[in-house]
């Protein structure tokens, strides 16, 4: 039974048929994301045991409510069902529809049957028909469509063995196409294409020639044969409507003869729901009380968890340090590779509940309203109420944030939105706001209720909102960009959401943050580390200069012992290169420590707060917070606190504009294929980001 | 004038006659927008813009260049 060959099961379907929910059924803790080669599309697989035993490999394709793609998550699609030579091409497909939405998600199911290859009909929701006085006659329905149908609940777990069942007998479905619709629109013209596009299926061949993009899989002859039957578009244009007008004809006789539904018995929640969701006061009177309740969960509820985090890192690296012997490998471990670590890990909670919000409005259809309602808002600023999601996920972190802009179907508003939501105050940010608000606001309440502290974070958070939407406001302006713009969003049902498939969405974000985030940041920490401990002949001599400058001096070997560590910081290689930069910027009311942090930061803003850790710490030897030894930290010229007001708002306000995130512009470069707009983020925000901060710092 | 989707009220249904536009977008069409069905509008969002609309059993949103393009048979209460 083991020796089978393991059956590769895609699942297709149109977005909010539950196909996920089915997935999470198939496959459970087996799901892996992975990506398509050369796009950052997700891939997600899994395996799944079959009645007989055997594995059958499933991957989830991209939601899509036809095999002619508008996006290029929905390109996948169609790529993976026209590469039959491919190792990894289906030998059946899953065709995923819903009760209510039968009539659209049998579109595509005519689709991917002309086109031969085996395929079961899964309807979902089964559980909902009898609300939604809905029956459907299954018998009939399965002789006209010529196909197996399985009726499911992916909620309920029903249905899910059937389903499996017809899986393992994929062998018995029949390949044949269903309408001879090609005949109905020219019947001279398609034999044409069938006799000089041999070895295909005449569907495979249309959809060869129809589409925009060219294929790699196909022999040199059969192109040059597609590009002749390309040249004539508007042909091309006017067979495609007559083939889905044709194609919805014989949806509805067919569902004539199978499908009814009971109004009278059908309960309405749609209707109720929407007449507050999307009403033109009510609807964002709830968007905002949506939107303040995130920001309150993802401050409020993570401070116990990432408190809990911070105290035990910490604890971790002492008890490291009591239990190690003293050397090279103890301090990499205890001043390096554990506070980098810990760096990352105190993310989670935040971005963890800020995913979970997300998943959630997706799952219930609420975000399809937020569309709605924001659109012409949003339209304003160059971008699409499409763009909402995007810049609400930015504050949790812009990677994932800009994967979620590929839904926006028009360039023009896609690149604005890429481009300005670097601009919204990510959890990055987070760490380094804190402890600066920590240092130079005293903790007054405003009017006995609100925290002078709070208050001054919102400031920050309205002001990442205002610079992205200026700033979108200008590019719009600026750049020319032909926008072909075509705007359609599906108002999907109501559904409650589904725990299991929140769980998932959420491990898989966060997963994907820690060990993309995870791995540069570490990586920053240990060589941050290195450069600190090491230096050129000064820094080795280190022990001697200054023993010598205070040979004569009454000072206690403690202090001694921090003067030689300053003085080596001062002499290492990350010290040279702070120095460096400090004429640069003291306008700006930094030192040469703070320049450190500064450049460790390009490559990911969260850093900072770490590198101060660890220069400080490099630096003094002393145990004590971190917020502790920069309240300590002196400004030798000036004999004052180096952290003084002007210099800590200066300072925030460089992090709030300035484009410090190496993997925001990796993945703006792999969603704009070109290195172009990276580097204009990076050198806009940049001087923004300097300029800004300069204001601040002299005017306060 | 042609009476087009986006001249319709809150509720108010009409048969959608042609889709007018110099390159009728194919995705309009999968979603159901297909001459002879029946358009119910749903909701304007504030502003009047998009509009929110039920068409051969799918619900969606577009914006009102687009249903302007959208145009009537003429309006059903002109029959009753």
């Amino acid at each position: 039974m083991s020796s089978k060959k393991k059956i590769n099961v895609a699942l297709v379907g149109n977005p909010n048929t539950g196909k996920t929910s089915l997935f999470n059924q198939l496959t459970g803790l087996t799901q892996k994301v992975g990506n398509y080669p050369g796009i950052t599309v997700d891939k997600k697989q899994g395996s799944c045991r079959l009645p007989d035993g055997s594995l059958a490999a499933i991957t989830d394709l991209p939601g899509t409510y036809s095999i002619n793609p508008t996006s290029i998550d929905e390109s996948i699609v169609l790529k993976t069902l026209l590469d039959a030579d491919k190792k990894s091409f289906p030998d059946v497909v899953v065709v995923v529809a819903e009760v209510e939405n039968i009539k659209r998600n049998l579109l595509l199911f005519t689709q991917v049957k002309d086109l031969k290859i085996p395929v079961v009909l899964v309807i979902n929701m089964s559980d909902q028909m009898h609300r939604k006085g809905i029956s459907i006659d299954v018998e009939e329905l399965k002789k006209l469509l010529q196909t197996e149908i399985i009726l499911v609940s992916a909620r309920k777990k029903e249905g899910i063995h059937d389903l499996k069942k017809a899986i393992l007998n994929y062998q018995n479905c029949q390949t044949n196409s269903l309408l001879n619709l090609f005949e109905k629109i020219d019947k001279s013209y398609f034999d044409e294409i069938k006799s000089s596009l041999k070895g295909f299926t005449l569907y495979k061949s249309w959809l060869l020639i129809t589409q925009k993009s060219s294929v790699k899989f196909i022999s040199e002859a059969s192109k040059q044969v597609i590009e002749h039957f390309k040249k004539d578009q508007k042909k091309l244009k006017q067979y495609q409507h007559k083939e889905t007008i044709y194609r919805y004809q014989y949806i509805n006789e067919i569902l004539k003869k199978t499908y009814l539904v009971d109004r009278a018995k059908a309960k309405d929640l749609r209707g109720i729901l929407d007449k507050i969701l999307t009403h033109r006061y009510f609807g964002y009177l709830f968007f905002t009380s949506i939107l303040f309740l995130i920001f309150q969960a993802v401050y409020d509820w993570a401070t116990v968890p990432m408190d809990f985090i911070d105290t035990s890192f910490s604890e971790l690296s002492i008890w490291c340090k009591q239990i190690l012997p003293l050397g090279v490998f103890s301090d990499l471990l205890t001043e390096g590779i554990i506070p980098g670590i810990g760096g990352i890990v105190i993310f989670i909670p935040q971005i963890a509940i800020l995913f979970m919000f997300v998943a959630t409005l997706e799952e219930t259809g609420y975000m399809s309203r937020v569309v709605f309602l924001m659109d012409k808002v949003m339209r304003r600023y160059g971008m699409s109420g499409k763009s909402v999601i995007p810049l609400i996920s930015g504050t949790a972190c812009a990677i994932p944030a800009i994967m979620a802009t590929r839904n926006i179907g028009d360039w023009k508003n896609r690149l604005i939105t890429i481009l300005v939501t670097p601009f919204t105050t990510c959890s990055a940010r987070l760490p380094v706001y804190a402890i600066i608000i920590a240092l130079i606001i005293p903790e007054n309440r405003v009017f006995g209720v609100f925290s002078l502290q709070g208050l001054v974070l919102m400031a920050l958070y309205i002001l990442g909102f205002a610079a992205a939407l200026i700033s979108a406001l200008i590019l719009n302006k600026v750049l020319k960009i032909e926008s072909k713009s075509f705007f359609i969003v599906e108002m999907p049902n109501y559904k409650l959401p589904s725990l299991k498939n929140i769980f998932f969405e959420v491990v898989e974000k966060t997963k994907a943050f820690v060990l993309g985030a995870g791995k540069i940041i570490l990586a920053i920490s240990i060589v941050l580390w290195f450069l600190a401990s090491n230096g050129p002949s000064a820094f080795n001599k280190a022990q001697k200069t200054v023993t010598q400058e205070n040979v004569d001096k009454n000072i206690s070997s403690e202090d001694l012992e921090k003067q030689i560590a300053s003085y080596k910081l001062e002499h290492s290689y990350i010290g040279i290169m702070g120095r460096f930069i400090e004429p640069a910027i003291a306008p700006l009311g930094y030192d040469w420590k703070i320049g450190i942090a500064l450049i460790s930061s390009f490559a990911a803003r969260e850093v900072f707060v770490g590198t101060l850790s660890t220069i400080y710490s490099v630096g003094s030897g002393d145990e004590g917070t971190i917020k502790q030894r920069m309240a300590a930290e002196i400004n030798p010229k000036t004999k004052e606190k180096r952290f003084t007001f002007p210099a800590g708002m200066s300072l925030m306000v460089f992090y709030a504009f300035a484009m410090q995130c190496m993997g925001t512009l990796a993945i703006v470069k792999r969603e704009t294929k070109s290195w172009k707009w990276p580097v204009f983020q990076l050198v806009g925000m940049g001087i923004l980001a300097y300029i800004a901060a300069f204001i601040t710092f002299s005017l306060l | 004038m042609a009476h087009t989707v986006a001249d319709l009220d809150i509720r108010e249904r009409g048969i959608i006659e042609e889709l007018s536009f110099d390159e009728i977008p194919l995705a309009l069409m999968e979603m159901g927008c297909i001459p002879g069905k029946q358009v119910t509008l749903i909701q304007y969002a504030p502003m009047n813009d998009p509009l929110y609309i039920s068409v051969n059993g799918s619900y969606f949103a577009i914006r009102k260049e687009t249903a302007k393009r959208i145009i009537l048979v003429k309006r059903l209460c002109d029959e009753l």
